[in-house]
């Protein structure tokens, strides 16, 4: 049976060119970046030449590129970093309600800690209002984060407004960029962002790498002390060939692969919108993810949809309750208004560059095939 | 994640459907998860007077585990007398399915819980007694299928 992979937003595959340009360093140049022998200064010379493309990237300063195990290392690292270091100025800080699990327990604990947060509500789309942001900065607000686009539903937030709402008020922006990185342009000055998390394995690197962008003079408190690696702010060996992969996905993500996403997904949402009666699409119509559709099938459960695809070779994933962790229906869906019964029955495809638009058409086909058995099972379907 | 016995009953559910003019229909929703089962019985007597399930169907809203609970349970109780089909528990239907992940246990309580409701609807319609343990076990259902399909 022919396997076919839509759920890029969880992880990708490492590109083969990222494979090779990562090989040398695990059995050649293996070095440890701190190591004066030339071994370690091979290392170091690929770590900083990593650092450097990474940070034009985005158009920061190669020193402002800490490098840490990936998205949730990060956000916790500027939650935590932020909030601690700024103590003296103030102990509030937002964030939006549709964040990644790695903020909003982040701010849970630092709530522990004495700091008050402000989750701000959402649209019916997942955009977060200027205007309550606005309303929620008061003057002992040290930090706003709100993620660049969200995980489940894909919508870009307006994040240069919310930069400059933040500048005007002297507020320090954080965003999560992690789905969003390579996929939406990130200039980081344009943007008036002061750290922003970005990862290697939701773009064709290897998994367990990522990084902090920490403009300079943002004051952070460091979480992992050690031998002072990446200028003391965040210690431990640096993973080299992890780092140079995610390096080389960056030089390789190319406009071309966007356009191709972005057309399969446009494929995608008019062809299920069109052949499955009862269906409807979450998250913006068009200021969304090149990668991202998320649908609701009326009468049918998320779990049950997404293991009958994969019995048929289709790998996606849903934003329901019966998925393994946790029973109640995803945080993202119920904020932008789904009733429980809707976000139950949600299901997140996530197209990736190598996937097809034939794909495409068998993918509509079995979801039909599929929503239609279940809804022959369910109480409310036929 | 799941067991192969799960996964079988998932993807070929036995007796799925309606029964037209069921003797008795059971309804149980689970308000943490949001699925809701029913279960329609048909009953007749045997040579021994006893009556028996001759025909169970089910119809679920939920996970891969609710519905193979589902297909589970009405191949235990067919055929069971009303107290036989009472006494399956919601181990049964796990044991029966080869286990199930901790977190899925209580799609297994629904199947239980949605068949004595239905034996309760049976025994209400026809005037029947109905043991107070059942009586006890069918208001707690309809307060969780309340909140359910509040919730809904
Ligand atoms: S019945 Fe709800 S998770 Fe299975």
């Amino acid at each position: 049976m022919k396997r076919i992979y839509l759920d890029h937003a969880a992880t990708t595959s490492v590109d083969p060119v990222v494979v090779e340009a990562m090989l040398n360093h695990f059995t050649k140049k293996f070095g440890n970046a701190s190591s004066i022998h030339q071994f370690g200064q091979e290392a170091k010379v690929a770590l900083e030449n990593s650092r450097e493309i990474i940070a034009k990237k985005i158009n920061a300063d190669s020193k402002e590129i800490v490098f840490t195990s990936g998205g949730t290392e990060s956000n916790n690292l500027a939650l935590k970093g932020v909030a601690f270091a700024n103590r003296n100025k103030g102990k509030h800080i937002i964030t939006s309600r549709i964040e990644h699990e790695c903020i909003l327990n982040s701010c849970k604990w630092l709530e522990k800690q004495g700091f008050e947060v402000t989750r701000l509500p959402v649209d019916q789309y997942g955009f977060v209002r200027l205007e309550d942001l606005e309303k929620a900065i008061r003057k002992d607000t040290i930090l706003v984060s709100v993620i660049h686009a969200n995980n489940e539903v894909g919508t870009i937030e307006p994040i240069e407004k919310i930069g400059k709402i933040c500048k005007e008020h002297d507020v320090h922006f954080h965003t999560d960029a992690c789905q969003s990185f390579t996929k939406v342009p990130l200039d980081v000055k344009k943007r008036n962002l002061d750290l922003v998390t970005i990862n290697s394995h939701k773009i064709y690197g290897p998994m367990g790498v990522g990084a902090l962008y920490i403009k300079e003079g943002v004051k952070i408190e460091t979480w992992q002390h050690g031998g002072g690696h990446e200028k003391d702010i965040r210690s431990g060996t640096e993973n080299v060939p992890g780092i140079v992969g995610f390096a080389k996905a960056v030089e390789i993500a190319k406009e071309h692969d966007i356009q191709r996403m972005a057309k399969l997904r446009d494929v995608l949402i008019k062809g299920v919108l069109e052949e499955i009666p009862n269906t409807k699409l979450n998250g913006h119509p068009t200021m969304r993810l090149c990668n991202n559709a998320n649908f609701s099938f009326k009468y049918i459960e998320g779990e049950s949809l997404v293991l009958r695809l994969d019995a048929r070779g289709i790998a996606c994933s849903t934003g329901s309750a019966c998925s393994s962790h946790t029973l109640g229906p995803s945080h993202v869906l119920l904020s932008i208004g789904l009733t429980p019964e809707d976000a139950h029955s949600s299901l997140r495809i996530t197209v990736g560059k190598g996937n097809t638009e034939e794909e495409m058409e068998y993918t509509i086909n079995t979801l039909r095939e599929e929503i239609k058995n279940l809804r022959k099972i369910s109480p409310f379907g036929d | 994640m799941y067991t192969e016995e799960v996964m079988k009953q998932f993807m070929h559910p036995k007796n799925m459907g309606e029964i037209k003019n069921a003797d008795g229909i059971g309804k149980a929703g689970n308000f943490i998860c949001g699925d809701i089962m029913w279960i329609f019985i048909k009953v007749e007597k045997n040579k021994k007077e006893e009556v028996i399930l001759k025909d169970i169907k089910f119809k679920t809203l939920g996970c891969a585990a609710a519905i193979a609970t589902s297909s589970m349970i009405t191949e235990l109780a067919k055929g069971e007398t009303l107290e036989g089909a009472l006494k399956i528990t919601k181990q049964d239907v796990a044991n029966a399915l080869g286990g199930l992940p901790p977190i899925k246990i209580h799609c297994s309580v629904l199947a239980a819980d949605a068949l004595s409701e239905a034996v309760y609807d049976y025994l209400s319609k026809n005037d029947l007694p109905i043991s107070r343990e059942l009586v006890k076990t069918h208001e707690r259902i309809g307060k969780e299928l309340e909140t359910t399909e509040k919730k809904a």
